[in-house]
């Protein structure tokens, strides 16, 4: 299975119901996700007026796109540890912009951010794959370089206001009911998933699967690889539009998101290391999560005690996901594959001795 | 800046050309050459601006500040090594502090119970990480990033800030020192040579760096390779402890963000991989690490003597560790081409 | 290998025990400025024990600040970071220097927050207003506690004539400073330390006033029954524990209900996301607490958004509050928490270093921006998260410093 460079996807769950068909490895997510909704809807019986609801998916609309984002990453192999950073970068930078440009037309100013997180995404995707360093200190050292330099440059705090009409985005609705947010989620939602059944997502699954099987079967990996940081990066500055424009300018914004995107896409079933996974899951992962914070929020759960409850909640689910993946896969008729325990996807070389070098 | 110096970028022409080549290509002796190298350069540029570096006082300074973040990066590398992670020691640290100063109350005679108290926990905590990344599968990553969380739920709900109070005389653990070295380095080469000897010259060390080379490999030929990346969680946390301890000597009382303002957890694992472990588990040691932590310290106390904008600091860091780590892959390249 | 776990953590607390005997072997060698006194310099609030100094809640020191809040500070008008609240003098001549030229250094916690930012831009503008200060030397400790008691090690063994210190966290700074004071004069100031070896201490009144103030405004404003939502940073801030330990005292006195308490991290979206979910919860949400003005913009958007008209709301002086406040004519308070106490320290240094007498602790005024005083802190050309309370108006540089036009 491992070396082959068909969907694995299509390979895995070929046997199985169609509705396992359909969710694949996004199964354990939606069941969480089905029982965080219905939590919700007992403990506050309005929840799913359509207002208040469209209000939920649009709190939910930055992390879905930087789950997205990171999802794509995360299945060629690597991690985006910047996106966290980019936001706060985008929220900070368009402020600046504005302050220094105070009749910018909002989408002169979107565009030049996403291009400029496309950018971020691109030095990372080069950096880890032309000089062969692991993603995880390329985006590390990327967030410090972001979150440095951008204060850096602003003398410390967002100097500009954000004004109404770049916020619309993140804040206002289409045709007055439904949020725009709303409407980015499921336009880069669908692009995703377009992707990932195109082409270019089965060599990108593939590489993220097993790279030489891949490179052997001539895919161009470094440049896949590349272009998922680069969406990645993209789908980060989006998100910072919408954050900027939910919550207006802040120094904070964004911070710590980087470990919520990636909390979320493994929550969705798919595997650090790459190679499985669904975007659709991924996103369930992060409406699971958003899901889960608000379950909080409306139940009272004290403040403080509120990150142990999530982490209790994040282990077990992976845990179940886990055992669940791990059964699956011994009824499967292929052998087992050897399951990745590597944090990080490791470089071009792989070291095929152990034993201490230096 | 820090990774230009000892990096084989010049053609080799002769054969021993070639074997200082692969010496250098050899992270750990790179990082200390590159240690080597930042103080030379901070010494230089702070005497051209008409200062001195190398005073007593900023060499205690810089020995003193590698003491926390060390001791923690140590621990780290453990876990690395076998291919694992952990996110938790930020939290960890924190609350280490918290029940050291509040086990010893201020009076001498809790000490011993205070450090076993802390050692304990830190096992305990170690051991949970081991168990979800072994026993339930959880990807190192996420389990200890849940175990991050759940920690710093239980210390925001439990402290509303510094508590606890240290003895006088655990507190000379933090500010004694021996003409210029502080005694806390003494704990940390301590810590240091004990791990060194568990990675080469035990058994458990093998096992360590066969998991994370190859885990599917070391099991074939019969390496219990859970329990190896199990024991070096506790290993680990314990470090984390020992840290801990350190900090409370420091700070006569327990921070509940001693840890995570410092972002112990991921400037330890870039201390790690400055000092040229490979993230993916399987090659590196301690020296390496101690030289990444020293090449961290000497650059924050050039940075603190030219007064760079604290901004600007992070985004030199963050190049910093990206180049060094780039010239380690490339002197992997190139060396994996020459045999 | 079954053994070698228990045998490894035994080496380990064995490396433990080694570096204690280590240490006692060794102590006689240490340098007269090492280990503190273990006799002698130990603070009388040392001894409260873990369990007071974790409540944050002092009665007499809440007192003294509710008192002093009413009061009319001594000092020059219209320059309120000269002026001072029930001073007692004491005698500096010690510490006087016969040199035109003097060098400060200065351990700052960090500048990880628009508050501090505003604060370090202002401080150095007060430092270039004096020619006899040759050098102004800075070390940033980046929020970490033991980099700052290394910084303030350091700084102590430098040539400085006098030591400026913000501390990071209370407590834990104690030892460095004590240590520190034995080298030369220090003065402090934002957050104490719990030690009386500096020269002064500079601070405003405090933070049970703030809380005090804000909690009350709520209470006068908001209908008896009214359910308050109370949003704070994070919790462990021994400042903010403070305001929200007299605005607790407040509202348990009062007809109104604390609805929630939650920590919003300082985060405008997560601030907007607990109000909404708040108001759904409890159906309505009749007054907004917050313990620093950060998200208090955020707050007033969350009922903005959910089409209800925005109840008494407490905020901070900066810009972008003030701003909402004036533009959607809201029922609003701002205590603050002056920046322009960052001016002090410098001017208390020189009188220090001069052998003028200054006030042992240096209580600065503490203004409470309501809707009368509100446009004189208003500045339109000043960036969101600039605080209107930094008495920076007349300094060199200003408004292009501070990031205006």
């Amino acid at each position: 299975m491992t070396a082959t460079t068909a969907t694995p996807i299509q390979a895995r769950v070929r046997r199985g119901t169609a509705l396992t068909r359909a969710l694949g490895s996004a199964l354990p997510v939606c069941a969480l996700l089905v029982l965080l909704l219905a939590a919700l809807a007992v403990t506050d019986a309005g929840f799913y007026e359509p207002d208040r609801f469209l209000a939920f998916v649009r709190r939910a609309a930055p992390l879905l796109l930087l789950a997205a984002g990171q999802y794509l990453v995360i299945v060629s192999g690597h991690f985006d540890l910047s996106v966290g950073a980019v936001v706060t970068t985008g929220v900070v930078a368009a402020a600046e912009i504005y302050h220094s440009f105070p009749g910018a037309h909002w989408l002169v100013v979107t565009v030049v951010l996403v291009a400029a997180g496309a950018l971020v995404g691109l030095v990372n995707g080069l950096v880890t794959t032309g000089l062969g360093v692991p993603s995880f200190i390329t985006t590390l050292g990327m967030m410090l370089i972001l979150e440095g330099g951008v204060f850096y440059w602003t003398g410390g705090s967002p100097t500009g206001y954000l004004p109404d009409d770049f916020r619309a985005l993140g804040r206002q609705d289409a045709f007055g009911w439904l949020p725009w947010a709303v409407l980015v989620c499921v336009a880069v939602g669908a692009g995703v998933w377009w992707l990932t059944r195109s082409s270019w997502g089965r060599t990108l699954m593939a590489t993220g699967d097993s790279e030489r099987a891949a490179e052997l079967s001539g895919v161009a990996t470094a440049r896949v690889r590349t272009v998922a940081f680069v969406l990645s990066g993209a789908a980060a500055a989006l998100a910072a539009v919408l954050v900027g424009g939910f919550s207006g300018v802040s120094a904070q914004a964004g911070s710590g998101m980087e470990f919520e995107a990636i909390t979320a896409v493994v929550l969705g079933g798919v595997l650090l290391g790459g190679g499985r996974g669904s975007v659709l899951g991924a996103m369930a992962g992060a409406f699971a999560l958003t899901a889960l914070f608000t379950l909080l929020n409306l139940r009272g759960v004290s403040g403080a005690l509120e990150p142990t409850v999530q982490g209790v909640i994040v282990i077990a689910a992976v845990a179940l996901g886990a055992a669940d993946l791990s059964r699956r896969r011994r009824r499967s008729p292929a052998p087992p594959a050897p399951p990745p325990a590597a944090p990080a996807g490791e470089g071009p070389t792989h070291p095929s001795t152990g034993g201490p070098t230096s | 800046m820090a990774a230009a110096s000892p990096s084989p970028a010049l053609p080799a022409v002769a054969a021993p050309a070639a074997r200082w080549r692969r010496g250098l290509a050899d992270p750990a002796v790179g990082i200390w050459l590159a240690a080597l190298g930042v103080t030379l350069l901070g010494w230089a540029v702070v005497a051209v601006r008409g200062g001195e570096f190398l005073t007593q006082p900023n060499i205690t300074g810089i020995l003193q500040n590698c003491v926390a973040l060390g001791l923690i990066a140590l621990g780290q590398t453990m876990v690395i090594l076998t291919g694992s992670l952990d996110l938790s020691v930020a939290y960890l640290a924190s609350l280490g502090t918290l029940v050291a100063a509040e086990t010893m109350a201020g009076s001498d005679g809790n000490m011993v119970p205070a450090v076993v108290a802390v050692l304990a926990l830190c096992a305990g905590v170690g051991l949970a990480n081991g168990l979800i990344v072994t026993r339930l599968k959880v990807n190192a990553f996420i389990a200890t990033l849940g175990v991050a969380l759940i920690l710093r739920g239980w210390i925001e709900d439990n402290y509303t800030g510094p508590a606890g109070d240290v003895s006088r005389s655990f507190q000379r653990l933090g500010y004694d020192r021996i003409g210029p070295v502080p005694v806390s380095v003494f704990l940390l080469v301590g810590v240091a040579l004990a791990l060194w000897f568990v990675l080469r010259r035990t058994r458990l060390g093998h096992h360590m760096y066969a998991t994370g080379g190859d885990e599917h490999a070391a099991r074939l030929s019969g390496v219990r390779t859970e329990r190896t990346v199990l024991v070096a969680h506790v290993l680990c946390a314990l470090c984390v402890g020992i840290a801990a301890l350190f900090l409370a000597a420091r700070f006569g009382a327990g921070s509940p963000w001693a840890g995570t303002e410092a972002r112990y957890d991921l400037e330890s694992i870039a201390a790690v991989v400055l000092g040229g472990t490979l993230l993916a588990g399987g090659r590196g040691g301690v020296v390496g690490t101690l030289g990444g932590v020293t090449v961290l310290a000497v650059l924050d106390s050039v940075f603190n003597q030219l007064a760079v904008d604290p901004f600007f600091k992070n985004v030199l860091r963050g190049v910093v560790i990206i180049a060094a780590v780039a010239v380690y892959a490339r002197g992997r390249r190139s060396a994996g081409r020459s045999r | 290998m079954r053994s070698l776990p228990a045998g490894r953590r035994l080496a380990a607390s064995l490396a433990a025990v080694c570096a204690a005997g280590l240490l006692a072997s060794c102590s006689s060698d240490a340098p007269p400025e090492g280990p503190p006194d273990p006799s002698g310099s130990a603070p009388a609030e040392d001894g409260g024990g873990a369990a007071e100094e974790a409540e944050f809640f002092e009665e007499d020191e809440y007192q003294r600040q509710l008192a002093l809040a009413g009061e009319t500070p001594e000092g020059p008008e219209g320059r309120p970071w000269e002026q001072m609240l029930r001073p007692e003098m004491v005698d500096t001549g010690e510490y006087a220097l016969d040199e035109e030229q003097v060098h400060l250094c200065f351990s700052n916690a960090g500048v990880f927050n628009p508050w501090r930012q505003v604060g370090l831009t202002t401080m150095e503008a007060e430092v270039a207003e004096h020619e006899e200060i040759a050098e102004f030397t800075v070390l940033d400790a980046e929020g970490k506690d033991d980099k700052q008691i290394s910084d303030i090690q350091n700084l102590s063994r430098q040539d400085c004539d006098l030591l400026i210190v913000s501390p990071n966290t209370t407590a834990t700074l104690t030892p460095a400073v004590e240590e520190a004071c034995r080298e030369l004069p220090v003065i402090v100031f934002d957050r104490g330390v719990n030690t009386d070896c500096p020269v002064t201490f500079v601070h405003p009144v405090g933070g049970y006033a703030y809380g005090a103030a804000a909690a009350d405004f709520l209470v006068e404003n908001v209908e008896p029954g009214g359910k308050i939502l109370a949003l704070r940073i994070s919790p462990g801030v021994d400042v903010l524990e403070n305001r929200w330990s007299a605005a607790e005292l407040a509202f348990e006195d009062s007809e109104l209900e604390v609805a929630d308490v939650e920590f919003t991290e300082g985060d405008p979206a997560v601030a907007k996301s607990i109000v909404t979910d708040a108001i759904q919860r409890h159906g309505s949400i009749d007054g907004v607490w917050m313990d620093s003005g950060a998200t208090a913009v955020a707050a007033v958007e969350a009922f903005e958004d959910a089409g209800l008209p925005v109840p008494p709301i407490s905020g901070e002086d900066q810009q972008d509050f003030l701003q909402a406040w004036a533009d959607r004519d809201l029922t609003a308070i701002a205590p603050g928490y002056p920046t322009f106490q960052w001016r002090t320290p410098v001017i208390a240094a020189l009188k220090v270093l001069r052998g003028e007498e200054v006030p042992g602790e240096w209580v600065l005024p503490q203004p409470v921006i309501t809707e009368e005083t509100r446009d004189d802190y208003l500045a339109a050309d000043m960036p969101p998260l600039h605080y209107g309370l930094c008495g920076c108006e007349d300094l060199p540089g200003y408004p292009q410093d501070w990031g205006g036009r």
